[in-house]
């Protein structure tokens, strides 16, 4: 039997928009999935240390302000500073994303990752 | 006459309702839910039998006059049309200058600003934690020397001002204090609102500083400062709007945005305040969905649960406090990214639905904004929708034109009784501070927004052009406002400026002050106007409260 998936569901940011981060963590909880959430308001070093002493599989971050454009690079940055190379990181899609495809994603991500 | 007797007498007993509902029940019926936005049952139909126990004068009265039900102006819009009032606020200062007096050229007769995150979360734009938000999702300030840019040219005495700022409202309301000054206008002819409605932070918007203790004291200072000096500002915005969006139901929108209200009435009595001199200035600001009737209904019987538990719980003598005044803003929620010309015809309907509810200001949105801030076309279609609403459709000629349907009728109880069983619940736990702490609102509402991300993705909910009506491979070609680099560049020099060419032992005897209030007992709102006026910045006030009060931390949950 394969191990379990974890993921981080984060949510970087100063914004509170975190309707979509819960929805999705219930999505992959009940896609039989272990949810890790991080909560408000995360910084990107905050991010990445959860994700290493949690010893995810995923990162998948829920951003709904402007500042993707800084904290994704950002966190991409600091797992390589710390020679974590078998996570996958995601951001939470768009708006209107049918939560099933969110699980099938991350699933066959995962799946092609541990195989590799 | 006959007639009229037979339909009465068996909407009262009931039993020729249920007869019918048996022949419709043998009829054909589509294979869908007939449930509300929310997920509530509704009838087939509704009868006398179903408001048999209304009863007029004590449960709806006449517009202006108690239980307000049906409204709250004797006259509603024969005598004043609601204000249209766009939010806005993007990028640096000078933009939304710019963009508010366009709006006012346009019409529009109230201002609405919109601050970017780092102003909203109390940090300066050359903080690290402002990086790349710097004028995302509303107008960067960090000194009075930015507040006087926004309001250039806009005589402060001939319009009202709403602001939507919530952890740092008392300076934002300090720095406009100083705008005024500078114009020559006195604090007590300034009119306008500050969101400052940090409860519905802590339970859905998610953008709060402090804990919620020294929270409540902020704004019981704000509110007694105000009764003096500046009396015709509204103090707090009780919001439902971040509720609903945040995936509540209509009636927990309702409920959890009343208690809240109640709250802060129980805080201002606690505080040593007579309950007339504050709550009048107290309004509120409601979310407008799609289900066109459940929202009459909950504006309906938002009203009337506030003027009855005003009179009657908590003494309130000044009509002026029984009444609830609110502002709408259409669902940013039920807005769709694929198609987006149908969110004209969404924001439409939810406009409708807040004017015969009897809204006080309304907000259209823009059909762009599920994608992004609202382009300047996107905005002047919003507005015109209302005033076609206005001047076109009819609908303000009459007042609360859906009074006496059964159905409205009937729904209106149900979102009270409702309400008041949630009001127990909150009781129970200890009060709105406690059921927060407790994580009972927050688990609520994820809930309610699971249960209906779910129902939208077995079909079950239909959202046209989303899962059903899908143009496939429709590529989306609208005009989309971004934000570069350009307005943190603007705000970090200006910032530069402002703290080379301020007077250094002002502004530190000014912060001083502030301490030494926050630390003792005294009215912190002064030393907010004294810390703007020498143009310490907001980071450095808001700062100097961190030391001081702490920051909150919520409990991660979901459902």
């Amino acid at each position: 039997m394969p191990q379990r998936i974890r993921v981080l569901v984060a949510k970087p940011g100063l914004d509170g928009h975190d309707r979509g981060a819960k929805v999705v963590a219930s999505a992959l909880r009940d896609g039989g999935m272990e949810v890790i959430y991080t909560g408000l308001h995360q910084t990107p070093e905050m991010i990445v240390n959860a994700a290493v002493q949690e010893d995810v599989d995923v990162v998948a971050m829920s951003i709904l302000s402007g500042a993707h454009m800084t904290m994704f690079p950002r966190v991409l940055e600091l797992l390589k500073e710390k020679g974590v190379d078998d996570v996958i990181v995601t951001g939470l899609f768009g708006p209107g994303t049918d939560t099933r495809d969110i699980v099938t994603y991350i699933r066959e991500a995962v799946a092609q990752k541990r195989g590799a | 006459m006959a007639d009229t007797d037979t339909t009465k007498k068996a909407g009262v007993a009931g039993k020729a309702k249920e007869a019918w509902k048996e022949k419709a029940a043998a009829s054909r019926q589509r294979d869908v839910e007939f449930t509300s936005v929310s997920g509530e049952e509704v009838d087939l139909l509704y009868a006398p039998g179903d408001v048999a126990d209304l009863d007029y004068d004590r449960d709806l009265g006449f517009p202006g006059e108690y239980p307000y039900t049906r409204g709250v102006r004797h006259n509603m819009y024969r005598g004043r049309l609601w204000t249209m009032r766009q939010f806005s606020g993007f990028g640096t200062p000078e933009d939304s200058n710019k963009r508010n007096k366009f709006l006012l050229e346009h019409g529009q007769t109230g201002l609405s600003v919109a601050f970017d995150l780092p102003t909203i979360m109390g940090y300066d734009s050359d903080h690290e934690r402002a990086e790349g938000e710097v004028g995302v999702c509303g107008v960067a300030i960090d000194s009075l020397r930015d507040m006087e840019t926004l309001f250039d040219g806009i005589p402060l005495d001939k319009v009202s001002t709403s602001m939507t700022i919530n952890a740092p409202a008392a300076v934002l309301l300090a720095m406009y204090i100083c705008v005024g000054e500078g114009q020559g206008v006195d604090s007590k002819q300034l009119r306008g609102t500050i969101q400052n409605d940090l409860l519905k932070e802590y339970i859905a918007q998610k953008t709060w500083i402090f804990p919620p203790t020294p929270s409540m004291r902020i704004i019981t200072d704000i509110m007694q400062y105000c009764a003096t000096d500046v009396p015709q500002w509204n103090t707090i915005s009780v919001s439902g709007y971040h509720i609903r969006e945040a995936g509540s139901t209509a009636l927990q929108e309702l409920a959890f945005t009343l208690a809240d209200g109640f709250a802060y009435v129980e805080a201002g009595i606690a505080a040593g305040m007579d309950v007339d001199a504050f709550a009048p200035r107290l309004s509120f600001f409601f979310n407008s969905h799609l289900d066109f009737f459940e929202e009459v209904a909950k504006f309906r019987a938002a009203r009337r649960i506030w003027a009855t538990d005003m009179r009657e719980k908590y003494g309130a003598k000044d009509p002026r406090s029984w009444l609830l005044r609110f502002h709408t803003q259409t669902a940013g929620c039920s807005l769709t990214a694929p198609q987006p010309f149908n969110n004209v015809v969404r924001t439409a309907l939810e406009a409708l639905a807040a004017v015969m509810g009897g809204t006080q200001s309304l907000h259209t949105n823009s059909m762009d904004e599920s994608l992004a801030l609202p382009s300047e076309e996107a905005v002047h279609v919003a507005l015109r929708t209302q005033q076609v609403i206005a001047h076109e459709s009819g609908v303000p000629n009459v007042i609360d034109p859906l009074g006496g349907s059964y159905y409205v009728e009937a729904l209106t109880n149900r979102m009270e009784e409702g309400c008041r069983d949630y009001f127990d619940k909150i009781e129970k736990l200890g009060g709105v501070i406690p059921a927060i702490e407790k994580g009972f609102f927050q688990r609520d509402i994820a809930k309610a927004a699971f249960k209906y991300q779910r129902a939208i993705e077995e079909g079950r909910q239909v959202i046209v052009g989303v899962n059903k009506y899908v143009d496939e491979g429709e590529e989306i070609k609208i005009e989309l406002l971004k934000i570069g680099p350009e307005a943190a560049k603007r705000q970090r020099r200006v910032l530069g400026t402002v703290r080379n060419e301020r007077d250094d032992a002002a502004v530190k005897s000014a912060l001083a002050g502030l301490r030494a209030a926050a630390e003792g007992t005294d009215n912190l709102m002064p030393h907010f106007v004294q810390c703007s006026r020498v143009y310490a910045t907001e980071g450095e006030m808001i700062g100097v409260l961190r030391e001081i009060f702490g920051e909150y931390r919520e409990p991660p949950i979901y459902w």
